[in-house]
């Protein structure tokens, strides 16, 4: 049995990043993170602490180790572009109020 | 309540030998009410504050799982059994979402773990009280959840990210908590003569310790201004602790009970309840681990630590041995 | 004693009365084990643990508070589900002996789970097709809480099983402690028999048998060898406990005890 004051901490169970999809027709959402052994622990895991008040019919578990994500620091290159292709936008159009439908 | 450690101890946050340019910029967007993310960059003294913050108030829930769980064995009703059975439950869960929001932050639970258990980590002082009584756990629900709703609304606007996400979850679970606790409070104080007493007796000591939860007067509070600035903090302690007393001493008077306090007056001008005064050498010895419960609570955490080392190795063991994977040590 | 030549209202209450008793039997051990479970909580081996065992806790107690509110009905002498729960002594309790033992170590705790898991599921799952309305309701819903109670056990004694050599120990322990508990889980007596006859409750035979390949297949998953079938002729069912259970009951019960016939 391992002593509670060792030195070291003991290593956690892997840490995963839990989405839950709450009704049909929504997309999944990121609620937070959980330790498991396994991946069957985690989808265990995140109904009993996520979906307590009937908040899901769809459970994703993705190890955090496994996510790839962006660099803030690269905000400015990835997303800056994009501010100022303003004809993406539908109010970038002027569009007669009596045309019905668009 | 969860800024108690940071208000008496520990050092003011070094102030960064960091450029002028970041942490400005770091400033303005906290003051346009911008949201801070995980791996935006923000001064060292706000990621430690944030960790000694949300991690003191995870180490809360868990804790306060303890006292409240004490009764679920000899709740007096089947249907007050599953209530506390849900709300200690609740509690637990909180207490993962914040370690979630303080992993965010580059430190992983087994080390905040590690620190609660040695003693280095601090957590909320209420929860080292002792629950003698059935009317505890409603004193508690009414008393220490309604404080705790009273600093934890304010949070759902804090900065930070992760942790204003996890504070909006737990509100919108902490409703029910208070008003379990209230009920419990109102059935008794209505019941039978012993039954009245007893809750009387939980009130008489339960008051003061529920008062002192919201930390040290604003003037004896070391870091305040700064957790304010960085909107960690959004209300000062006395704020919150005088709106608490504004909403609780009518629902004391509502349920027929006596505030243990001679020095409680409706003071006219004001417009507020004035309290006697707060004993906080009690306070201060508690926080310091002389209170009554300090010892057990971290003694049954440890133990319940210690006990299920065995259990949690197996369990990565038996990960490795099914993913091919390299057991323990898969500290992602 | 066959229902034949006995006179209608005699053989109504006879049915009666082995309804509330089957009815209890099913009440009793949801109702004893949800209490055990409620020991765990703040003391589980990780903080998941701990909401996971609060889960099974809850769902059991909701399936006694259900099973207990209907027998008290079937009784017809004005107890509810509290009346009953908290103001009968040891002896009237007929939970499996299986569902009192204590929480021992995780291994202990998972095992006892596990067992009884198995069992709810036949039960349930045959109870859900019951000629009697309210039972085939309770069972139904139960029965869905049993699949995913049994996710969670299964599922550990095969981490525990398969783990690490302590803990492979400690669950052969466990099985061996508990085993001798399971020969009352389908021991069919003359309340079954009642039961079955008035197509409230499936056969046991058929469920032993699924029972038995279930709980084969699981330990074989966990590495584990299955026991040999045991003799052990004292049943919780029909009121004959171990020490335990006194203990149990005095915890849960004191308060309603202490303090006779107010409101809580």
């Amino acid at each position: 049995m391992s002593d509670p004051g060792s030195a070291a901490a003991p290593a956690d169970w892997p840490l995963y990043e839990v989405f839950i999809r709450s009704r049909s027709g929504l997309e999944h959402k990121h609620v937070g993170s959980l330790h498991a052994a396994d991946a069957r622990m985690a989808v265990e895991h995140a109904r009993d602490v996520y979906t307590r008040r009937q908040e899901g019919v769809s459970i994703w578990v993705v190890r955090s180790a496994d996510i790839v994500a962006s660099d803030p620091a690269d905000a400015d290159a990835l997303f800056e572009p994009a501010r100022d292709k303003v004809y993406r936008h539908p109010t970038f159009y002027a569009i007669p109020d009596e045309v019905k439908n668009l | 309540m969860y800024t108690q450690a940071l208000d008496t101890h520990g050092r003011e946050p070094v102030p960064a030998a960091e450029a002028a340019g970041p942490a400005a910029r770091f400033q303005a967007r906290i003051d346009a009410e911008e949201k801070i993310e995980p791996k935006d960059w923000m001064p060292e003294a706000y990621r430690q504050t944030l960790i000694r913050q949300i991690s003191q108030h995870a180490h809360s829930e868990i804790v306060g799982m303890l006292p409240e769980g004490n009764w679920i064995t000899r709740a007096p009703t089947l249907r007050r059994k599953a209530v506390l059975i849900a709300k200690v439950q609740d509690e637990g869960g909180h207490g993962m979402y914040l370690y979630s929001a303080a992993e965010t932050l580059g430190v992983s639970r087994a080390q905040l773990i590690d620190q609660l258990l040695s003693g280095a980590a601090k957590y909320s002082s209420i929860f080292n009280y002792p629950t003698l009584t059935w009317a505890d756990v409603g004193a508690i629900g009414w008393l220490v959840d309604g404080a705790a709703i009273m600093n934890q609304i304010p949070i759902c606007r804090c900065s930070y990210g992760p942790y204003a996400r996890a504070m909006v979850r737990i509100c919108k679970e902490e409703s029910f908590h208070q008003r379990q606790g209230f009920e419990i409070m109102l059935t008794l104080a209505q019941g039978s003569a012993a039954q009245h007493a007893m809750a009387q007796d939980a009130l008489n000591r339960w008051w003061w310790p529920s008062i002192m939860m919201f930390g040290p007067p604003d003037g004896d509070s070391k870091h305040t201004a700064q957790s304010m600035a960085w909107k960690i903090k959004r209300f000062s302690n006395d704020e919150l602790r005088q709106k608490f007393i504004d909403v609780t001493v009518p629902q004391a008077q509502f349920l027929g009970l006596t505030i243990p306090d001679p020095g409680l007056r409706w003071d006219e001008p004001s417009q507020h309840f004035q309290i006697g005064p707060i004993d906080w050498s009690e306070f201060y010895a508690v926080l310091k681990g002389n209170g009554p419960c300090n010892r057990e609570r971290l003694e049954a955490r440890r133990a319940a630590h210690a006990a299920g080392a065995w259990v949690r190795e197996a369990a990565a063991a038996y990960a490795a041995k099914h993913s091919g994977r390299t057991p323990a040590g898969t500290n992602s | 004693m066959s229902g034949g030549a006995v006179a209608p209202v005699q053989g109504e209450r006879a049915l009666g009365e082995a309804l509330c008793r089957y009815v209890l039997r099913l009440a009793d051990t949801s109702l004893v084990l949800g209490q055990r479970l409620g020991e765990w909580v703040g003391h589980g081996p990780a903080l998941e643990e701990d909401l996971g065992l609060a889960n099974l806790a809850l769902d059991l107690i909701g399936q006694a508070r259900l099973l207990l509110t209907y027998a008290g009905e079937v009784e017809g002498k004005g107890r509810d589900e509290d009346a009953l729960a908290y103001l009968r002594d040891a002896p009237e309790f007929l939970n499996l002996q299986l569902a009192e033992q204590p929480n021992g170590d995780f291994a202990q705790t998972i095992v006892r789970q596990w067992l009884i898991d198995c069992w709810q599921l036949e039960i349930y799952a045959d109870l859900a097709g019951s000629s009697d309305g309210r039972l085939a309701a309770i069972a139904a819903k139960a029965v869905k809480e049993t699949r995913y109670h049994h996710r969670f056990s299964s599922g550990w004694l095969a981490r525990l099983g398969d783990g690490t050599a302590e803990s492979r120990a400690r669950t052969r322990a466990a099985l061996d402690s508990l085993w001798r508990f399971t020969a009352e889980l389908f021991a069919a007596d003359e309340v079954d028999e009642r039961m079955t006859a008035a197509g409230i409750a499936a056969p046991l035979a058929p469920a032993a048998e699924r029972w038995r390949a279930r709980v084969a297949t699981d330990l074989d998953a966990a590495t584990l060898a299955l026991p040999p079938p045991p003799q052990y002729p004292w049943h919780g069912r029909r009121g004959v406990h171990t020490e335990h259970l006194g203990h149990l009951l005095g915890e849960m019960q004191h308060l309603q005890r202490a303090y006779p016939g107010v409101r809580w």
